[in-house]
């Protein structure tokens, strides 16, 4: 197993160098020029030409790449070219809302929807499995952010229970930290807890028909006891597949999230990165997301081992 | 890389104090977030405002765009009007603890006048800028400007502001690593998270100009009135009205106009006219450089096309927001006159076709550069696009963000190689009401701003008002400037419109209507 994750993590690095070569030319392909966004709405074109030759955009893009290659290498990711920070700086400072609201969201997604999807197959075509199912398509069906709003105006603006928007870091206290973690979860999650409660459901159904479930019931055992123990367990591989592609499906959505409710995260600093066509800060972003992909591919695959004892690497 | 990630993990930690809890602070949402620290680097006004915080100015256009002394203690104008002396005021410290001297104000002035297009208008009469002593200094001319107080103490974009003498000798087209000013507050840079919140701490050293005057834009005794601005940046424009009913934020610069009728009628939410003038005005820019738009008929054509009700509805929505003006000048303002307005008074699509026929236009694509992600610039698009569209030219939309926008029109290629023939934009109302103030009137040729309008009198006029003698006189050129205009057709207007600050009247008091820039030093805490 040792030998399996050190081969994989070194195949990480092809892998983050396509990243990186991909990024960085699509980045200059695509339209839009940050020198431009700088000098602002009443500079002259001589201006803006002024601006990006001091910023070395308009130096030949393969410099350029090889320039940034090379401060990678060193473990620099550059500089903001607006705030004139360090890219890892600012990483760093977005890190823990998005981190948190993954986090949480994930907790709360995992939590609900599993037991609702074991329950569903286990009353399977009855009123429970329909109601589930039945949440599971609109779960689907609703836009993230639309729930979004309509948790705001009920929750925030009608009733006041809960702030608008922002974050408030652990360390100012577990409630303001947690009161501004719960809408956006809930935003979030609803789409992921949807997808997860009926692969839950489907993998349960067919482990449910196999004979060594119809004999632990034969033999007596408890529902609960065959369940979890027994159907639930050989139904965790599909399962643990489809958390960890809905990680990747939580990182576009923080995108949307993180800005409908105002939370500093990675996903937000994404999208004004892109706007602003701040080229380090994207970079680094991109870079930082396919690493965070990789290792939660690495990390279910090694899951399966543990949950399958027929699955050895 | 692992220095950054502790540093940014143990900023996340530090503990939130009772005497935070106990500061009086002021939330505000400004209309974009703080992302450059030099307001000189660059035009963006969210650097302005965060730079009119931090730094002072040697004189403050008030309400009425008067220049008022704001660092200057006292001032003399030659009677020749070539030299102008002045003394700053006593006390006058930097947030460091350095004393504001001379030296400090020339290397500034020099870097805004080398930067800035007004700066550089003003500079190109300036012979000398000498040092009296460590408080006093000369400004001496080649002939009597009439705009150097004027243009001392603009709002807008790229302010006069004064930094300390090592960062106003950084090249103009670098930002300055440093935001150390003498102005009301502080930056706080290590709270600073670009695209989320910049922080200012009051400044305790501050010394407030004499007599507790009441702030009236850039004029007036600057005395703080919180401990701490928080400039939050909430990107999503239904979150952060939803967050001022909410009283989660005190201060909404910007409101969208969709949003306006539920704010009137929020509880504790009131809204503030911007002031006596009218805060944006809506152009269409043509480019002069191609066909069809280098033809001044074809350029006149488009007047046709402009029935500026439909524009401001799509919008504003609001009668009582907008104001249809046939003038480059903005109604209201100073020089609001007529001339050349009766070129677009007329909505005509079949006389517009005619006109571009008349010029030569033989069908060929008309690229419009199509935002659209702004709440004004991408209505306003839709529907010169329908106008065009009646008239039957042909219309080559190209859909693109903002940013692309602003960086394709830069391109004075033809249009079928990355050019463009039209783009829609707004500028500020305070900047438009004054000609040598309002750069898009301007015809500078390629030395000018995108569409690079080419028409020596234009200038000619533009240079003529800076040296008038009376208000009458710069009353009679200006109404000549905007005939000339006009008649060249340097843009389109499609009216104007005022955006209302939205605050918690609840919460705090002494919010002064926004002309230009929006003043915040003077705001308190309930």
């Amino acid at each position: 197993m040792t030998a399996y994750i050190v081969r994989r993590l070194f195949a990480t690095l092809p892998v983050m160098a396509v990243v990186a070569l991909f990024v960085f030319f699509l980045l200059r392909f695509a339209p839009g020029d940050p020198a431009a966004i700088i000098a602002g709405e009443d500079a002259t074109a001589e201006a803006i030409a002024a601006v990006r030759a001091k910023l070395g955009l308009d130096r030949p893009m393969v410099e350029q790449f090889f320039v940034w290659m090379l401060q990678l290498a060193q473990g620099d990711m550059g500089v903001s070219i607006f705030s004139n920070l360090a890219v890892t700086r600012l990483i760093s400072q977005r890190l823990e809302p998005t981190v948190a609201l993954t986090l949480s969201t994930l907790f709360v997604a995992v939590a609900l929807s599993i037991p609702i999807g074991v329950l569903a197959a286990w009353k399977a075509r009855k009123l429970v499995d329909r109601l589930v199912m039945g949440f599971a398509v609109l779960g689907f069906a609703m836009p993230g952010f639309v729930l979004a709003y309509i948790l705001i105006y009920f929750f925030a603006v009608q009733w006041q229970l809960l702030p608008v928007q922002g974050y408030r870091p652990i360390a100012e206290g577990l409630w303001p930290f947690v009161e501004c973690l719960i809408l956006p979860s809930v935003a979030l999650g609803v789409t992921y807890m949807a997808l997860i409660a009926r692969i839950t459901r489907a993998s349960m159904l067919e482990v449910l028909a196999q004979d060594y479930i119809r004999t632990a019931n034969a033999k007596g055992l408890a529902t609960d006891r065959v369940l979890l123990l027994h159907a639930l367990k050989n139904a965790a591989v599909p399962i643990i597949t489809v958390i960890g592609i809905g990680i990747a499906l939580l990182i576009s959505g923080v995108v949307i999230t993180e800005t409908v409710f105002n939370i500093p995260g990675l996903g937000r600093l994404t999208v004004d990165a892109v706007l602003k066509r701040d080229y380090p800060v994207v970079q680094g972003l991109i870079l930082v997301f396919a690493a965070a992909k990789v290792l939660v591919n690495l990390i279910i695959d090694i899951s399966y081992a543990f949950l399958d004892p027929r699955i050895r690497y | 890389m692992l220095k950054h990630i502790l540093a940014g993990a143990v900023a996340l930690v530090v503990p939130f104090t009772a005497a935070q809890a106990q500061e009086k602070v002021l939330r505000a949402v400004m209309h974009a977030d703080v992302r450059v620290i030099d307001p000189i680097w660059t035009t963006q006004t969210i650097a302005s405002i965060h730079g009119m915080l931090i730094y002072d100015t040697l004189f403050g256009n008030d309400a009425d765009l008067k220049p008022q002394p704001q660092m200057v203690g006292k001032y003399e104008i030659s009677p020749d009007k070539l030299t102008y002396t002045f003394t700053l005021r006593d006390g006058l410290k930097f947030h460091d603890g350095s004393p504001v001297t001379t030296k400090d104000v020339i290397a500034s002035l020099k870097r805004w006048g080398a930067k800035d297009g007004v700066g550089i208008r003003l500079f190109s009469y300036v012979t000398k800028l000498e040092a009296v002593d460590d408080k006093t200094f000369k400004m001496i001319l080649k002939e009597p400007y009439g705009m150097v107080l004027e243009s001392l103490g603009k709002s807008g974009s790229s302010v006069a502001i004064i930094m300390r003498e090592q960062e106003a000798l950084t090249d103009p087209q670098q930002q300055v690593k440093e935001a150390i000013g003498s102005g009301p507050f502080k930056f706080a840079k290590d709270l600073w998270v670009p695209g989320s919140k910049a922080i200012y701490l009051k400044n305790k050293d501050y010394v407030p100009r004499p007599g507790n005057e009441p702030p009236s834009s850039f004029a007036g005794s600057k005395i703080p009135g919180v401990d701490r601005i928080e400039l939050v940046w909430i990107s999503d424009p239904q979150t952060a009205m939803s967050a001022l009913v909410n009283g989660e934020i005190d201060f909404y610069e910007a409101p969208n106009n969709d949003f306006l009728p539920i704010l009137a009628k929020a509880k504790g939410v009131k809204l503030m006219m911007t002031g006596k003038i009218d805060s944006t005005q809506g152009m269409i820019r043509l480019n002069h450089l191609h066909p069809p738009f280098d033809n001044v008929k074809a350029r006149q054509a488009m007047y046709h096309l402009i029935n500026q009700e439909d524009f401001l509805r799509a919008i504003v929505g609001n009668p009582e927001f907008y104001r249809v003006c046939h003038g480059l000048l903005t109604c209201g303002g100073p020089y609001e006159n007529t001339g050349g307005s009766a070129l677009m008074k007329e909505y005509n699509p079949k006389k517009a076709a005619q006109l571009m026929k008349e010029a030569g236009y033989k069908g060929e694509p008309i690229t419009v550069l199509f935002t659209t992600d702004h709440n004004t610039i991408t209505p306003a698009t839709q529907v010169l696009v329908q106008a065009m569209r009646e008239a039957g030219l042909n219309v080559d939309a190209q859909s693109m963000d903002w940013g692309a926008v602003v960086s394709r029109r830069a391109k004075k290629e033809p249009p079928a190689q990355g050019g463009w023939n039209i783009f829609v934009t707004t500028t500020g109302g305070v900047g438009a009401s004054n000609p040598v103030l309002h750069t898009w009137i301007g015809a500078a040729c390629d030395k000018g701003l995108f569409g690079w309008p080419c028409d020596p009198e234009i200038e000619k006029l533009r240079n003529a008002f800076a040296f008038a003698q009376t208000d009458e006189e710069r009353k009679k050129i200006a109404t000549d400037l905007q005939t000339r205009a006009m008649e060249q057709v340097v843009y389109i207007p499609f009216g104007q419109w005022n955006t209302p600050l939205a605050f918690r009247a609840d919460k705090i008091d002494g919010v002064v209507p926004n002309t230009g820039l929006a003043v915040l030093w003077g705001i308190t805490k309930k």
